[in-house]
């Protein structure tokens, strides 16, 4: 059974050969409860084939998984994987089946009755911003691209499973879409709880999303830390490069809000709301040529934020 | 209702009269016969031949289907990949055996009547349907046999559940080929006295009967291409619910 205080995730000197060559090469790590861990690498890099494992739809070559202090070897491949949740790239909707049956897949799977079933598709298209009325009865090929991916994120969410493994989830999406929907999977994160583990190969996105972020190239681990110390003390010239020199600064402005560096005082000019992130914030400056943007939420002034502060920000951690 | 299905339900009123009631249609077929020559086949009753002709056909493909699919099915999972090579060269030679020739090596084992018409039939409908149903089960798009998998789908689950459904509009494309290609091939099996449609051919053959020969062929031709016609509609339905493009042929 699973031990309330183990670690979501614990991976431990897990390998992984392809006729005779090695694709994941002994990584450890392990993931806490409710993290959100971004696994950062080129293609090639074996990020997937990791993800996969997890779920034994890669079987390891050396190694072994634990989830929640279980090895995930203790039960049938397809037990184990109804109990996770996973997110692919282009997100495989079944075309022939409804919304509703998409969503209700594995659920089903588990012998939920009727009622509940209903209830809980019901119940996650609300959270994602799809009226149950008109939604529904649809097939896969009636929704847009936006639609699709929340409707193969909350299939994946159907079950309840306290950890979710997305491969590139958002990578078939546009730029604005593709904001919105990580953004969404923050809030869903946050109000759930759900650990996930996700793939991708967009630095950004592992930053936007990530508690901590593992960089991986040629099979291995280069380094698992927070986002901030990603950018302020990268281990590898490759993690260095992966990160763009010209984009550290806006980088490391981009996991700060713009409330942490709130001053009394007034200023001119459009307000800029406490929660944006200090990169917008900086940018706003720029742009609009002002030494300082007023802050206001709900119509509420609450101060200031500097330019100078901003661009102070913006250096090396020490 | 669109002029499409006017005509088609036309036609089909016209056959099941015709069949049911082939005396009243005398008129008709007069014209291309000399005066003391009966216009209408009337040895065995033509409803009797057409279903067991229809029977025939259905039968065969029925077997070919099931055998066929099977097949398919086999090839197509892991274990049995290795037997795709074989499987395809049986079905091919089915094909290119010439079904006459079938007909000829069956009678000494099976003897004269339906028999030897089943075995030539099955063995010519194969083809069509394993290579469609090999079509449509290798084209599963590959994020959704991902997505499958990762929910925790065992493999009886994704066949039924997901390969199946979607590769259903191509195999009944192949299921009605064979049907089409069955239907007409029937008819050489009363050369060795099956009971199909091909009885009032051959008569009209043997006694230089014109109108006798057109209400064999015209039967089975219609009933082709009512067959041909309705199970099209059933795939073009099945393959917009799938939202899938339509199989070609």
């Amino acid at each position: 059974m699973s031990q309330p205080t183990a670690p979501m995730i614990a991976i431990e000197g897990l390998c992984k050969d392809y006729e005779g060559r090695r694709v994941v090469e002994d990584v450890s790590l392990t993931i806490g409860r409710g993290e959100i861990v971004a696994v950062v690498g080129t293609s090639g890099s074996g990020k997937t084939t990791l993800l996969r494992m997890v779920n034994r739809l890669v079987e390891p070559s050396a190694g072994r998984v634990t989830i929640e202090g279980e090895d995930t070897r203790a039960q049938p491949p397809h037990l184990l994987r109804r109990r996770i949740g996973y997110v692919i790239q282009g997100n495989g909707l079944f075309p022939h089946r409804t919304v509703a049956q998409n969503i209700g897949t594995v659920p089903r799977l588990l012998g939920w009755d009727r009622a509940r079933i209903a209830a809980r598709v019901k119940a996650l298209l609300e959270i994602f911003q799809l009226d149950p009325a008109e939604f529904a009865g649809r097939l896969p090929h009636e929704l847009s691209g936006g639609q699709q991916q929340r409707v193969g994120v909350a299939r994946a969410l159907a079950a309840e499973p306290h950890l979710l493994l997305m491969d590139e989830p958002f990578g078939a999406l546009d730029p604005i879409i593709r904001a919105k929907a990580q953004e969404d999977l923050l809030a869903i994160q946050k109000s759930f709880g759900t650990t996930i583990m996700l793939v991708t190969h967009d630095m950004d996105e592992a930053i936007a999303l990530g508690t901590r972020i593992a960089v991986m190239d040629q099979g291995r681990v280069l380094q698992y830390a927070p986002p901030e110390d990603i950018i302020a003390r990268p281990a590898t010239p490759f993690v260095d490069a992966l990160l763009g020199r010209g984009d550290r600064p806006f980088r490391l402005l981009s996991l700060g809000h713009v409330r942490d560096l709130l001053e009394p005082g007034t200023a001119q000019g459009e307000p800029i709301g406490p929660e944006a992130s200090l990169r917008e914030a900086f940018a706003e400056c720029l742009w609009s040529g002002r030494d300082a943007l007023p802050v206001i939420e709900n119509g509420q002034a609450l101060g200031i934020v500097r330019r100078e502060a901003l661009a102070r920000q913006a250096g090396r951690p020490q | 209702m669109r002029p499409g299905l006017v005509i088609r339900l036309l036609v089909l009123g016209l056959l099941v009269a015709f069949i049911f009631a082939p005396g009243a249609f005398g008129w008709a077929f007069a014209p291309l016969n000399r005066p003391n020559q009966p216009p209408i086949y009337t040895q065995s009753s033509l409803l009797r031949l057409t279903l067991s002709h229809l029977g025939i056909v259905l039968g065969a493909v029925l077997a070919a289907s099931i055998v066929a699919i099977g097949l398919a099915i086999v090839v197509t999972r892991r274990a049995g990949e290795d037997f795709l090579p074989l499987s395809r060269s049986l079905a091919n030679i089915g094909q290119t055996f010439p079904p006459v020739a079938v007909l000829a090596l069956a009678v000494p084992i099976l003897g004269f009547g339906n028999g030897p018409t089943f075995v030539a039939l099955f063995l010519y409908g194969l083809l069509p349907i394993f290579e469609n149903a090999l079509t449509g089960l290798t084209a599963t798009p590959p994020a959704v046999r991902e997505a499958a998998r990762g929910m925790g789908m065992t493999g009886w689950q994704r066949l039924v559940g997901v390969e199946l459904p979607l590769a259903l509009p191509v195999i009944l494309a192949g299921v009605r080929l064979s049907i089409v290609i069955s239907l007409a091939t029937a008819t050489i099996g009363s050369t060795v006295a099956a009971s199909t449609l091909g009885e009032v051919i051959i008569a009209g053959l043997l006694s230089n009967n014109i109108a006798f020969i057109l209400q064999g062929g015209l039967i089975v031709a219609v009933l082709a291409v009512l067959i041909y016609d309705g199970l099209s509609a059933i795939e073009r339905r099945l393959g917009r619910r799938g939202g899938a493009p339509l199989p070609a042929a």
